[in-house]
């Protein structure tokens, strides 16, 4: 193309030079962007101007005055609308981590067993993953929530060997807490603790230093439990009483005293949530293990490993590779669905962003703050996982 | 155990017969751990279906459904124009039809999938109860010739062959404006049907296909932008492409909701249902952009050089050579996209649109089923999860069918 002769150079006018097109070409969409935006920005601040409502982020630091049903942190409707912000957004990671967790375990299992030899068992996953990927997230969630609520009042909960209530305020449960004696079994954990990890870097570097393949980390769990478990009977045993003891919820007359209460809400959100993701991330599970090599499950047979040995020292580590990238997708997913929350009365980040928009009428800033939680959690995992895949992934020359 | 390896073809040993006691003991009672597994399962699986079938039996709260199909289906678009959506479906229906005759392949899975569903659910809607002061044709008999128009069709795309390619693409692209044109009336020869009145699944169907027909162009350029040498261009498209799937739909309706009437003068006056669209193909842009760029990834560079070889310039290389191959390898992905969105319309009712979620949710509230014990709400949210359940499986089943024929037929 540019083939013509080298006396040319001065000939050519501006408007054919590839690069000033790209300079003239750029300058012309930045223009259009901005001029686009500042019409956008210019109405919209007409408007609030007009309706008295300037965004203004000065509102953070007045009294919310609403109540949040529940909270990680202490929290009153005297307290600020920052404060309620941040109880949101803790919410919304309390359900996104616990979510994350629980349906990272449930889709693994359910993955496995849709490559079980056993057609029953084979064909119930699928049957479970096809039903839930099908039918809408909000749906379930609304589904489960009504269904807490059909459950009978807290005076007729639903008794589970009287360890797990059932009712339709949510779930009540006994909860080990820290008793008398907690104080004096703290060192032994602590020792228990170090006693484990030196056992490991000790074995790992013996391994490397023979150049040998070796087992440490079942060892170095059974050292540090053992330790913390001659703890808990010593300490128990010399004082007065033990250092956990089982908080069992008791029914008094309008609600449970002592235990774990968890909302109907929460429940609801957190068994949705989980149970949508792990029906995607059974299907990642399933395609990273069929997407191994089968000579590497032919070997591993070959060299004497049973089959349990063999999906769990050769074909899983390396499905793992495989299966980390879409599984951040679904991890990104399962956080960013938590905003339904709202529909079902979890009171997570939208559902505060959305109170504090309805009683102050400042749709900018609070939008501006939801975008930017939402989107730094979202960054965040992504980092997350992201340094984690890195780690995993086959070193090669 | 499976024998499909290659072996020289004539000495293939033979497939040994499994008779049913063999067939068990090997996929059910292989070990005393798969004993286990089995029984635990059967009387699980026991367990549910009879307490299912149990409540199906029993449950009273079907009348709610059955009284309130219009309201599910299209909300309260006026009785009397019900003949347009019906007009629109079958519009839709004979279309599809046609294309499955001439191109046969996703278009036949498609077809075959929507004219099953009209067909089953025609028996169902024969017995039921007609819809009150309903002016238009009766569901039973709208479903039958929806169905009719599919087989009609395909006969006729069989029969007029590649002839129709040409106006079937065009017919596909006036589609959407046409049916939103029925649908609305605009004033001019059909009265106007605000969109206040729409809803039920009319309005789910016509929010998730809006989303992916609108943000086509706005995806694809996107999808280009983000691949541009100008860093001002490229760097504007990831930065709205990763803002936008950083966050969640429902903060994108909300600014839709909330920020979109502020941004244009006299937005006060834009309706809840183009406040919802504008979100969701905003939303839908940047992922369709992201699926079209992995489509055009996949194709080789030599394609682009032999284009630039034959004199075009990058405009008509992109136009004509990269980005048509890009779309076609990309059509099952954007099945799945469409399927996604489908599910995600949903979300709408926080916004307030009554879409067949919000629908659904009305019916449940409404006083008359007050005194039903246990409420109606489970006989209410299961028809529609079957509704939702029925589409969605149809169109991921035909889309993994294309996707494994588009394998085939590489290799």
């Amino acid at each position: 193309m540019a083939a013509s002769a080298p006396t040319t150079k001065t000939t050519i006018p501006f408007y054919r030079d590839t690069r000033m097109i790209a300079i003239i070409l750029q300058v012309a969409f930045a223009i259009v962007v901005l001029v686009g935006i500042w019409y956008l920005y210019t109405n919209m601040m007409a408007g609030l101007r007009r309706v008295n409502l300037l965004p203004n982020f000065g509102f953070l630091t007045t009294p919310a005055g609403f109540p949040i049903a529940e909270s990680v942190i202490a929290y009153d409707p005297s307290m600020t609308y920052g404060r309620a912000f941040i109880v949101g957004v803790l919410n919304t990671l309390r359900v996104a981590i616990t979510g994350i967790v629980l349906a990272t375990l449930l889709g693994v299992l359910i993955g496995i067993c849709r490559l079980s030899g056993n057609w029953l068992l084979r064909n119930t996953a699928v049957a479970y993953v096809e039903i839930v990927r099908n039918v809408p997230l909000l749906l379930q969630l609304i589904f489960w929530f009504l269904l807490t609520k059909a459950f009978p009042r807290v005076q007729e909960s639903v008794n589970l060997g009287g360890l797990l209530y059932l009712n339709n305020r949510g779930v009540t449960m006994a909860w080990p807490e820290a008793g008398a004696a907690y104080g004096a079994w703290t060192p032994w954990l602590w020792v228990g603790l170090i006693a484990g990890v030196a056992f490991y870097a000790v074995r790992r570097y013996q391994f490397v230093q023979r150049d040998r393949p070796g087992v440490a980390l079942p060892w170095a769990a059974l050292i540090a439990g053992g330790i913390v478990l001659v703890g808990y009977f010593v300490a128990g045993l010399s004082g007065g009483g033990w250092p956990l003891v089982l908080d069992v919820p008791a029914l008094q007359r309008f609600n449970f005293v002592g235990g774990l209460t968890v909302t109907a809400s929460f429940a609801a959100l957190l068994a949705g949530l989980v149970i949508y993701t792990a029906a995607f991330i059974s299907e990642i599970v399933r395609s990273g293990i069929q997407a191994v090599n089968k000579g590497q499950r032919e070997a591993a047979r070959a060299v004497g490993l049973t089959n349990s040995q063999a999906l769990r020292l050769v074909i899983f580590p390396q499905a793992m590779r495989i299966m980390i990238p879409p599984t951040t997708s679904q991890y990104l997913n399962l956080t960013k669905n938590s905003s339904l929350a709202i529909a079902i009365a979890y009171p997570d980040l939208f559902y505060v962003g959305n109170t504090i928009n309805n009683q102050t009428g400042q749709a900018v800033p609070v939008i501006l703050l939801l975008m930017l939680s939402y989107l730094s959690v979202s960054l965040l995992t992504s980092l997350l996982m992201n340094w984690y895949n890195k780690r995993i992934q086959l070193v090669e020359r | 155990m499976a024998t499909t390896d290659v072996t020289q073809g004539r000495n293939r040993p033979a497939r040994p017969t499994i008779d049913v006691i063999g067939w068990l003991r090997e996929n059910l009672f292989s070990s005393w751990l798969n004993v286990i597994i089995t029984l635990a399962l059967l009387f699980v699986i026991f367990q549910l279906v009879s307490s299912l079938a149990g409540w199906l039996l029993t449950a009273q709260g079907w009348p709610a459904v059955v009284a309130n199909l219009k309201l599910l289906m299209t909300w309260t678009y006026p009785a009397a124009q019900l003949w347009r959506p019906q007009l629109a479906l079958f519009l839709v229906a004979l279309l599809l039809g046609l294309s499955a005759g001439v191109w046969r392949g996703i278009a036949l899975g498609l077809a075959m999938g929507l004219g099953i569903i009209f067909t089953t659910l025609a028996i169902p809607a024969f017995f039921l109860t007609p819809v009150a002061a309903q002016v238009s044709l009766p569901a039973w008999l709208m479903l039958l010739a929806a169905a009719a128009l599919v087989a009609g069709g395909y006969f006729a795309g069989v029969a007029a062959g590649q002839r129709l390619r040409w106006p079937l693409i065009i017919a596909w692209l006036l589609l959407y404006p046409v049916v939103i044109l029925i649908i609305h009336g605009f004033g001019g020869v059909l009265p106007v049907v605000k969109t206040n009145l729409w809803g039920g699944l009319m309005l789910t169907l016509l929010l998730s296909v809006s989303g992916i027909v609108l943000s086509f162009p706005l995806g694809i350029m996107l999808a280009l932008g983000r691949r541009s040498d100008l860093p001002v261009v490229k760097w504007f498209c990831i930065a709205y492409i990763e803002l936008i799937r950083g966050v969640p739909l429902v903060t994108v309706l909300y600014m839709g909701s909330l920020l979109l009437p502020l941004f244009l003068p006299g937005g006060e006056n834009i309706d809840q249902f183009v406040r919802a669209m504008v979100a969701v193909t905003l939303f839908s842009a940047a992922y369709l952009a992201e699926n079209v760029r992995g489509g055009l990834q996949a194709i080789p560079k030599g394609q682009a050089e032999a284009a630039r070889a034959l004199g075009l310039n990058t405009l008509q290389s992109t136009l004509l050579i990269t980005l048509p191959q890009a779309l076609r390898a990309v059509i099952p992905v954007l099945v799945g996209q469409f399927i996604g969105l489908f599910k995600d319309t949903s979300l709408v009712v926080i916004v307030g649109l009554a879409d067949l979620l919000g629908a659904a949710q009305t019916v449940v509230g409404q006083p008359e089923w007050l005194g039903t014990p246990g409420g109606v709400w489970r006989e209410t949210f299961l028809f529609i999860a079957v509704i939702y359940w029925v589409f969605s499986f149809t169109m991921s089943r035909t889309s993994r069918r294309v996707e494994q024929q588009l394998n085939v037929g590489k290799h």
